[in-house]
């Protein structure tokens, strides 16, 4: 088509483009805001910008399969009687019951657990499904605190405090009508059906100093036992890290702006938030200059796709990654073998982001009861898990080849920029020079 | 009676203490002393004890109760019995902001003014103020009922969901989707009930019922400016 156009000498404009065109169009059709999930669909720097410097004469490298390269690593050592041990440094975001299907949240906790992870309940509370199939769940204590009880936050094994995610940093959650099933509104105190808005900012308590004194409750209640995560959405990281390490956070959850969500206004997807590439290295400044870069665990998401993201986050000083869109794709989210049912709804495979409107064709982002049973939990918990593991090995295969014998050891030293941006975002080389923009010569 | 000295013990000795009864009720009435504005105290107890604090409370005072009776004999700071399940948290003088925020049962009873945010997010609690509230009072509010004897501050109810809310007094202006509605012979009888269940003696026919006029259920365009 678009070609069919070209050669008869039609130009198309920069500024308006087609997809632009289409949303003035959409607006004026319907006068609502486009709300959406998925995470950000513009390009802005990220991992596939940074490249490893691999061993050769200086540094030597470990022999794949043979030498060993650990991935375990310890969540909530600075203040829990039980940090988290995970085998891996990969964890599951918290991603709602209500957002998805309880088959997709079993599932999620399946595969976590055959390869030793976390998953995360999400805003709308804990399900019998995903506590029962989770070795390791932590539980979110969110603005809305939809369907949030002490005996749940006991059953946690650690408990994860919303500020914010990268695809919203300062918006509240959503959930349309058709979600709201009995299930999901019994769960959350609404009414069947109802559009749902939840609250962007905590009912009882604002600011750091309100904070401290939150998990100071939160601890009392859960008997010191718990490590206590703090989330925020990559904005003014720097800043943000030292206040939640200073209101007395275990682990801070750094999401950027890439990030995935279930519905949230697309206006609010593309233009809020930094990328996760800048967020990092201003996180793990801030954790350093308070001497607490490891004791305070930092686990990043937004955007992780490859062990090589795996990677590049933990070289920059991540201590483990989160995964929200990729886990859902791996368990058959945008899958072709649905594309004529994403047709159907207008869409297509590898495009679908309209989780808000409850009809994913593969039973993971809808309360439908029949489209749910499309999702056969252990199958999509067994395709997470090989994911998951692909990841870990990619992730392995990298680090040992910079030398490294445990994840942990890889450092932004193992790391050059391709582009300017990049460079000055994760504060290392560009590629075949010293130079690394805003930090001196 | 099992007697808890904050001067002289922790916040964390005291929980810990209460918490251990949750398995074995070995002690069912205790008593604090010198609470001094400290906060958390006597907060995730389950079990049914009777917690009498003698003096203030900081942030947090009875949060998240199940099924103890909590008794300040002063006042209570921010988040007094937050997302309260079950049981009775009674607050002798003045509670501040967010009392009973996001709480699904139990009754929490203010024998004073309540600050801003009373009853936020409230999801089944019930409340009873014997004086006034502030603004945004039952701000989001999902279900459960909230009774004012005094006035009530600005927006009253804003984006209310399923909660009703009884007040006696002057209310400042009705929040977003928040309307009056008429009090019919029910209503007179749950706020009776509510009340003897206060020990606060008020007339239900004094009172006016407001409710959420459901309009912001669905996003429609044309309700864009309450958005
Ligand atoms: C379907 C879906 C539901 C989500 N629900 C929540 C939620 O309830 N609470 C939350 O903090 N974040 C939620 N998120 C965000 C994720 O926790 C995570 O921050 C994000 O997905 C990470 O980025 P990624 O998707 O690029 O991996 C959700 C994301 C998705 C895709």
């Amino acid at each position: 088509m678009t070609d069919v156009y070209v050669k008869a000498g039609l130009r198309e404009s920069a500024t308006f483009d087609r997809i632009t065109i289409n949303e003035i169009q959409r607006a004026a059709d319907t006068g609502i805001y486009d709300i959406r999930g998925f995470g950000a669909k513009r390009r802005v720097p990220h991992f596939d910008d940074l490249l490893f410097l691999g061993a050769s004469m200086s540094r030597y490298p470990l022999e794949g399969y043979r030498e060993k390269c650990a991935t375990d690593v310890t969540l909530g050592t600075r203040f829990a009687k039980r940090p988290l041990k995970l085998d891996i440094p990969v964890t599951i975001a918290g991603m709602s019951f209500g957002a998805l299907s309880a088959q997709a949240k079993e599932a999620l906790g399946r595969g976590a657990s055959i390869v030793g992870t976390s998953t995360t309940t999400g805003d709308g509370g804990m399900t019998p499904e995903e506590r029962g199939q989770s070795k390791h769940l932590v539980y979110q204590y969110l603005p809305s605190r939809y369907g949030m009880n002490p005996d749940d936050l006991r059953k946690g094994d650690a408990i994860e405090v919303v500020l914010g995610q990268g695809a919203k940093p300062g918006g509240g959650g959503m959930l349309l009508g058709q979600k709201i099933t009995e299930r999901v509104a019994g769960m959350r105190t609404l009414p069947v059906g109802i559009d749902q808005r939840s609250a962007c900012r905590h009912p009882d308590w604002t600011g750091p100093d309100d904070l401290a004194i939150k998990i100071e409750e939160l601890r009392e209640i859960t008997d010191w036992q718990k490590p206590i995560f703090i989330k925020i959405g990559a904005t003014r990281t720097y800043y943000d890290v030292k206040l939640a390490v200073k209101a007395g956070a275990d682990v801070i959850v750094l999401d950027g702006m890439q990030g995935g969500t279930a519905a949230t206004q697309e206006v609010f997807i593309e233009h809020v938030g930094i990328p996760t590439l800048a967020a990092i290295p201003q996180a793990v400044q801030a954790l350093q200059e308070m001497d607490m870069h490891r004791q305070v665990q930092l686990i990043v998401s937004g955007g992780i796709r490859t062990g090589a993201d795996v990677a590049k986050a933990m070289a920059l000083g991540a201590d483990a990654v989160g995964i929200g869109t990729a886990a859902l794709i791996a368990m058959g989210c945008n899958h072709p073998k649905w594309n004529q049912d994403y047709e159907a709804i207008g869409s297509a495979a590898g495009y679908y982001d309209d989780y808000h409107e409850g009809r994913c064709p593969a039973g993971i982002s809808t309360q439908d009861p029949e489209l749910s049973q499309r999702l056969d939990p252990v199958d999509g918990g067994r395709r997470l898990a090989n994911y998951l593991r692909v990841l870990t090995m990619e992730a392995q295969t990298l680090a040992r080849a910079c030398g490294k014998s445990h994840l942990h050891n890889l450092e932004p030293e193992d790391l050059v920029a391709l582009t300017v941006e990049a460079a000055a975002m994760a504060r290392v080389p560009l590629a075949g020079t010293n130079w690394i923009p805003g930090q001196g010569f | 009676m099992k007697t808890i000295d904050l001067d002289h013990q922790s916040v964390r000795e005291l929980n810990q203490g209460l918490h251990d009864q949750a398995s074995a009720c070995t002690e069912p009435e205790w008593l604090v002393l010198n609470p001094a504005g400290k906060h958390a105290i006597a907060c995730g107890l389950n079990a049914k004890l009777s917690v009498d604090i003698q003096g203030h409370a900081g942030y947090y005072c009875a949060g998240m109760n199940q099924q103890a009776s909590v008794t300040l004999h002063g006042n209570a700071g921010q988040g007094v019995a937050e997302n309260m399940m079950s049981g009775l948290v009674r607050v002798r003088g003045n509670a501040s902001q967010s009392a009973a925020a996001t709480a699904h049962g139990g009754l929490l009873v203010v024998e004073g003014d309540a600050a801003a945010r009373c009853g936020i997010s409230m999801k089944g609690v019930d409340i009873v103020v014997g004086g006034s509230v502030g603004h945004m009072s039952a701000f989001m509010a999902q279900a459960g009922r909230l009774v004012v004897c005094g006035d009530a501050g600005e927006t009253l109810g804003d984006s209310l969901y399923e909660a009703r809310i009884y007040v006696k007094g002057k209310v400042a202006s009705l929040g977003a989707d928040c309307i009056e509605k008429p009090m019919r012979d029910e209503h007179l009888a749950e706020l009776r009930e509510l009340l003897n269940r206060a020990g606060i003696d008020a007339n239900p026919s004094d009172f006016r019922r407001y409710g959420s006029a459901r309009e912001l259920y669905h996003f429609k365009v044309d309700n864009a400016a309450a958005y």
